[in-house]
């Protein structure tokens, strides 16, 4: 690994984590990544990500659902073994529905899930960069590259103490 | 900003912190069971060995260890089914209809609900397998051409749309089980040393928890839950079309979806209750499951054990109404039959016994809780078996008329799949927190005791 050299900031509380990064964000400091361990709403928002769009994976997959699944019916019952059944139509549409509607959910709700995990790197083996072991427990960690960063330091560990965090760590990935 | 009403009560007591909810919760995945914990284990692994043997012994002699005769030929095995069924459809409404409408109350007990879900429908696709009598050919149900032709499964088929119903509940029920617990898994790698931090570890896919990550997963799950809320509206609707569509007096009749969906929140609420009842006390867990969420659970209770009500007598008023000498028939002896035992079963368990959660005393009692849980329970199985079983006993041609009899390979069978339930569910609640943390803690401050910074 390189060495990178992030600032942890460690917050007690979910409030005071959102004041801090907007004082932050507005002295001009870039935050690399703040960790909490649950979802705080509103944050993502304070920390300038673009609204999460989930919607369009699951549409697309859903939508590949729903024409597989027409696709399938509609081929084996209309076009290749045709069955007269009960007199019907060979193709009666509103009987295919639900077949239609149960694979567009299994496909939307598999494929958004892994284009979730694709996105934010996730699987079984990989080993992620732990800033503070407690982000998972009990506390909000805010780490800071200083890479990416013009500000000092030092100026920014006393930043951060100023605005409320309990502790300032550094630590080297 | 969440903003609570006052007149709430705290669904969080005991002026829990961040850190005490990691404790209360991974202490049990951490400790060495208990000796309650052995115990209650042994038993379930007895009744599902006990119970397996019947199933062995079912697949090697035949459905004829079935108390089934030639006018019944549906009894217990499709009772049974649709029983388990509705009682799994609870962890999915706990966790996405409450989510979608805000109730901040499920999630104290969506985690064990929805591991419920999953196992509850495993035991109605072991009597899938079960009542084929050649399971090694269960896969001839999913659409592939047959073996001698091109002859393919039929779509117009509710049995079809069931195959099709089931499996993507119970694909979905999974993904949706294992997203939730992503970062709780997390949080027990990061407490973890040895072999049970890389398994942990490799269960958690590298969660971290950054706020990217969180925006994104809260999305992912809203759109779970919507895609989840019909689903599993769906699949009851699809479970009760295997009757609605037939022809048979009794079974056709267009309330059926609707009236089934009820019944499944209605049963699995009921075992929910129980599970959490037991849970709360064996885990010390009071503080997160408290009464008020009891009392939630009872006023659910009683509201769709009210719309059932509704529903069994909306049957029998459309049967007098269609003016069909049959249909009259079945209804009439439904009630008044060599089985009105069990309709009366059916009314009594059902109907009136959650009644008494009108009462804010007994909604609030433990105790009054449990017992009627499991009445509940118990009238949702006859319910089943008075749709199913009365409407077949007296068909069309007196002379084969009959009545029906259980014989031990039905309930051998049964108890199979309550062997299974438990055993499973001793085991998720041994290695898998039971109690979301994270949604825990994300309600703590707005809606515990200990308030800070309000």
């Amino acid at each position: 690994m390189t060495d990178k050299k992030y600032i942890v900031g460690i917050f007690n509380d979910e409030d005071v984590v959102m004041d801090a990064v907007q004082k932050i964000r507005s002295k001009g400091i870039k935050i690399h990544e703040v960790f909490c361990p649950y979802p705080v709403h509103g944050l993502d928002h304070a920390l300038g990500y673009e609204r999460p769009r989930m919607g369009i994976p699951a549409f697309l997959f859903g939508i590949t659902g729903t024409c597989l699944a027409f696709l399938l019916t509609f081929w084996t019952l209309g076009v290749d073994w045709p069955m007269n059944i009960g007199g019907k139509n060979f193709f009666p549409f509103p009987t295919n529905i639900p077949i239609v509607f149960e694979l567009t959910v299994l496909l939307a709700a598999f494929g958004m899930s892994f284009t979730f995990f694709f996105m934010e790197g996730l699987g079984p083996s990989v080993k992620p960069i732990i800033f503070d072991i407690r982000s998972t427990d009990d506390k909000f960690a805010m780490a800071i590259d200083l890479n990416k960063n013009t500000v000092s330091d030092s100026e920014i560990t006393a930043f951060l103490s100023e605005i409320g965090a309990e502790e300032v760590n550094v630590k080297e990935v | 900003m969440s903003v609570v009403s006052p007149i709430r009560e705290h669904l969080v007591t005991g002026g829990k912190t961040y850190h005490d909810v990691t404790e209360d919760i991974c202490r049990h995945v951490e400790a060495k069971p208990t000796k309650e914990w052995k115990i209650a284990f042994a038993i379930s692994v007895l009744v599902l060995l006990y119970g397996g043997g019947w199933v062995l012994w079912t697949w090697w002699e035949g459905l004829g260890v079935w108390g089934l005769n030639k006018t019944v030929g549906w009894a217990w095995d499709i009772t049974n089914f649709v029983w388990w069924v509705g009682i799994g459809h609870a962890g999915t409404l706990i966790s996405a209809i409450l989510l979608l409408f805000r109730q901040k109350w499920r999630t104290s007990i969506n985690r064990a609900a929805e591991a419920m879900t999953i196992f509850a429908v495993l035991c109605a696709a072991s009597f899938i397998l079960m009542h084929m009598g050649r399971p090694w050919l269960a896969y001839w149900a999913l659409p592939l051409p047959n073996t001698f032709g091109s002859l393919w499964v039929n779509f117009n088929s509710p049995l079809v749309w069931d195959v099709f119903a089931i499996s993507t509940y119970f694909s979905v029920s999974c993904l949706f089980w294992f997203i939730g617990l992503i970062p709780d898994l997390a949080t027990i790698r990061d407490r973890a040393t040895g072999v049970r931090k890389t398994i942990y570890g490799a269960l958690s896919l590298g969660w971290t928890g950054g706020a990217r990550t969180w925006a994104r997963y809260e999305d992912v799950s809203l759109i779970l839950a919507g895609l989840s809320t019909p689903l599993v509206l769906s699949v009851h609707t699809i479970v009760s079309f295997d009757f609605a569509t037939s022809v048979i007096p009794g079974w056709h009749t267009t309330i059926f979806p609707p009236y089934f969906v009820a019944g499944a929140i209605f049963s699995g609420f009921a075992m929910v209750q129980n599970l959490m009842l037991v849970t709360r006390v064996v885990y010390k867990l009071e503080d997160y499951i408290t009464l008020e969420h009891i009392s939630l659970m009872n006023k659910i209770i009683t509201l769709t054990g009210s719309i059932v009500g509704v529903a069994y007598i909306t049957e029998f008023f459309i049967a007098a109404y269609s003016g069909v000498e049959y249909e009259k028939y079945a209804f009439i002896n439904r009630a008044t039959g060599p089985l009105w035992w069990s309709y009366f079963g059916m009314m009594f368990c059902n109907v009136m016994s959650p009644q008494v959660f009108w009462f804010k005393k007994l909604r609030e009692n433990i105790v009054v809780s449990f017992v009627i849980a499991v009445v509940v329970n118990i009238g949702m199985w006859f319910e089943r078996f008075v749709i199913i079983v009365t409407s077949l006993h007296r068909d069309y041609l007196p002379s084969s008329w009959t009545y029906f009899t259980p014989r031990m390979g039905d309930i051998g069978d049964y108890l199979f799949s309550f062997g299974f339930f438990f055993t499973c569910f001793f085991l998720f609640s041994k290695f898998l927190p039971v109690i979301n943390m994270a949604e825990v803690k994300s309600v703590l401050k707005s809606s515990s005791e200990k308030k800070s910074n309000h």
